[in-house]
């Protein structure tokens, strides 16, 4: 397996104490029935880091970050978040959910909702605030991805990005440590995925831990503090972007970059 | 390809496409197949409806008038309504009385009409509902207050039929919503015991399940205790409709896309925050056709319980016209509680249209 070492550096510690990782995913294996999707991953994220992970279809990336907020879960290995490792007990999985927040390829807005009460939704019945407070805090984030005037319609009368950034703005409202984005801008028409990715890079700015399944290598070049690069339900690469894009180590790496950027 | 050269001037399409010679062509004799139809169709109403005019106005007999005179007449008698419409009404209920359960079905009646509307759908329409039905009760039973009281043997007629109905809605309903959960849930001795229950009442008649109520269960039931005739109905066809009315939900239930659940739980809502927020708002609203389906087949299917000697809107027309004075006039009594049933059913049906529309948010993914 190749060793995933975080690149930042920012607040040094030695290696040999249990440092405390955003999230660290230890020997983690899962199977689909027979199928073997996740093949022994080891990831350590560190607070702020924000890492991009790639590969071909069926790779096993979407499955990877699904289960840093449990919505698959795994047979073996350890995922701690924050501090909280995830087991079967449920506390423990609303606990990380809490802190978590994930962007999905198609948004999954709730339709018989106003855009406004998808995003006061959570931090009313979950963080149990105030419903004025929740409204002001939702409205906040609807200015931060650039669409407060759209608050009180339905999602289904927006386009797909503005759908797609009033779904960042929702997880924004309950204010997670962590932030998994799966293929944010696939379902996208071409012309709004810049939007979307300008959004992403504003919340990347302000520090926020990020991990990424995305194919938009331009926002990962700007954006990723590490590129990694999955096949077959393994992390084959991971590396910091200027070495990961100008010299990746792995043939299949190499394959798989120089498919996707030829065009 | 319009001629653009004059932007001033206005296209108007071909005239026989508009206007009332238009749609005359376009609806009733567009080719000669649609304009044997057409003619056919002419020649049917023809021979329907002026009998149908003669015999329900111009050759009728109106009137308290003695069933001596609807013999000589053509017409439809409605002298026999005006004779009986107390009893087809209110069944057995005492006849001085009957104002009482006049009263209470124009409140139930009131209090329907307010809850169709979504802007009343707040905590005092509850509120409304349980003092309303306290109100109902006190004036059903009486007892109270110097209203003599009334047993419910001797209840019928339309107020017996609405109660059925709509207690009938009214718990079927939350219950059906439990049972459709419960069948989709991962607690095997849940999923078990809904699947159990669906499939069982589904598989029987609602007749047998009314006998069942009113003659084997009094077996069980220790000595002494002994429920209500009306209650035990009441139970059997809340029963049968929640079952029918659960795999509808259900069908709602499943044409929720994953997604919707993944995005519920990833911010951290619960089982029932998410089921109650998020899943079936939307299930709802897919199946709200089915739903009032169910529920107009259950209105109808009350007159059932006429077998176990409850006075119901049916049972109680049947009653009036075994009068042998006015034996002949069945049709007449027959035709007037259809009319009260259809104006029930089409109302249902009409503001499910209106609920759909109501409730429809644009376009979903």
């Amino acid at each position: 397996m190749t060793e995933v070492a975080p690149r930042r550096g920012a607040a040094p510690s030695p290696p040999d104490t249990a440092k405390r990782w955003m999230i660290e995913m230890v020997s983690v294996h899962k199977w689909f029935g027979d199928f073997h999707v996740l093949k022994d991953i080891n990831l350590n994220v560190d607070r702020g880091e924000r890492v991009v992970v790639c590969g071909p279809s069926g790779s096993g990336k979407s499955t990877l970050i699904r289960c840093i907020n449990r919505l698959e879960d795994y047979q073996r290995g350890r995922i701690i978040v924050d501090g909280i490792e995830l087991t079967n007990d449920l506390k423990n999985v609303d606990a990380i959910r809490r802190e978590v927040g994930i962007v999905f390829q198609h948004f999954n807005l709730f339709p018989h909702l106003t855009v406004i009460d998808n995003l006061m939704l959570a931090p009313v019945w979950v963080r149990k605030m105030p419903r004025a407070e929740a409204r002001d805090l939702a409205m906040t984030y609807l200015e931060r991805v650039r669409i407060p005037e759209q608050a009180d319609k339905y999602p289904g009368q927006l386009s797909g990005g503005q759908q797609q950034r009033v779904a960042i703005a929702r997880s924004l409202c309950m204010n997670p440590k962590i932030m998994l984005f799966d293929e944010p801008t696939s379902a996208l028409d071409p012309e709004m995925i810049k939007e979307v990715l300008d959004v992403m890079v504003n919340l990347a700015a302000d520090g926020m831990t990020m991990l990424c399944v995305t194919h938009e290598m331009g926002f990962a070049r700007t954006v990723a503090d590490r590129m990694i690069f999955m096949d077959e339900g393994e992390i084959i690469e991971a590396a910091a972007p200027e070495k990961f894009f100008s010299n990746p180590r792995n043939e299949r790496t190499q394959l798989f970059l120089s498919q996707i950027l030829e065009h | 390809m319009v001629d653009r050269a004059d932007p001033t001037v206005t296209v108007r399409p071909p005239r026989a496409t508009v206007g009332v010679v238009g749609w005359l062509r376009t609806n009733l004799f567009d080719g000669p197949w649609n304009t044997i139809l057409t003619v056919f169709a002419l020649v049917l109403l023809a021979s329907i409806v002026p009998p149908t005019v003669d015999w329900v106005f111009l050759d009728a007999v109106w009137g308290a008038v003695g069933a001596d005179v609807c013999k000589a007449a053509a017409g439809a008698c409605w002298a026999f309504l005006h004779e009986k419409y107390r009893l087809i009404l209110f069944g057995r209920y005492p006849f001085d009385e009957q104002w009482r359960p006049l009263l209470g079905v124009v409140l139930l009646i009131v209090m329907l009409a307010l809850s169709c509307s979504r802007a009343n759908w707040k905590l005092w329409l509850g509120v409304l509902w349980v003092g309303g039905l306290a109100l109902f009760g006190t004036l059903m039973w009486g007892g109270v207050f110097g209203l003599a009281y009334v047993e419910t043997s001797l209840w019928g007629g339309l107020p017996l039929t609405l109660i059925l109905s709509v207690f009938g809605v009214v718990v079927a309903f939350p219950l059906s919503i439990l049972l459709a959960l419960g069948r989709r849930s991962e607690m095997p001795v849940v999923r078990a015991f809904s699947v159990a229950y669906i499939e069982l009442i589904r598989g029987v008649p609602l007749i047998s399940l009314l006998f069942m109520a009113s003659f084997m269960l009094p077996l069980f039931l220790p000595s002494g205790v002994n429920l209500n005739a009306l209650l035990r109905a009441q139970v059997a066809i809340i029963l049968f409709t929640a079952a029918y009315l659960a795999e509808v939900i259900r069908g709602g239930l499943q044409a929720i896309p994953a997604g919707q659940y993944e995005a519920a739980r990833a911010l951290g809502l619960g089982y029932w925050r998410m089921t109650g927020n998020i899943i079936l708002p939307q299930a709802i609203r897919l199946v709200i056709p089915p739903i009032v389906n169910t529920f107009i087949g259950m209105f109808k299917d009350t007159s059932l319980v006429a077998i176990v000697s409850l006075t119901d809107l049916l049972l109680a027309t049947r009653q009036a016209i075994s009068d042998p004075e006015w034996r002949a006039y069945f049709v007449e009594g027959y035709v007037f509680i259809a009319v009260i049933y259809f104006c029930f059913c089409f109302f249902m049906s009409r503001y499910s249209l209106y609920l759909e529309r109501e409730l429809e948010t644009g376009h979903r993914r």
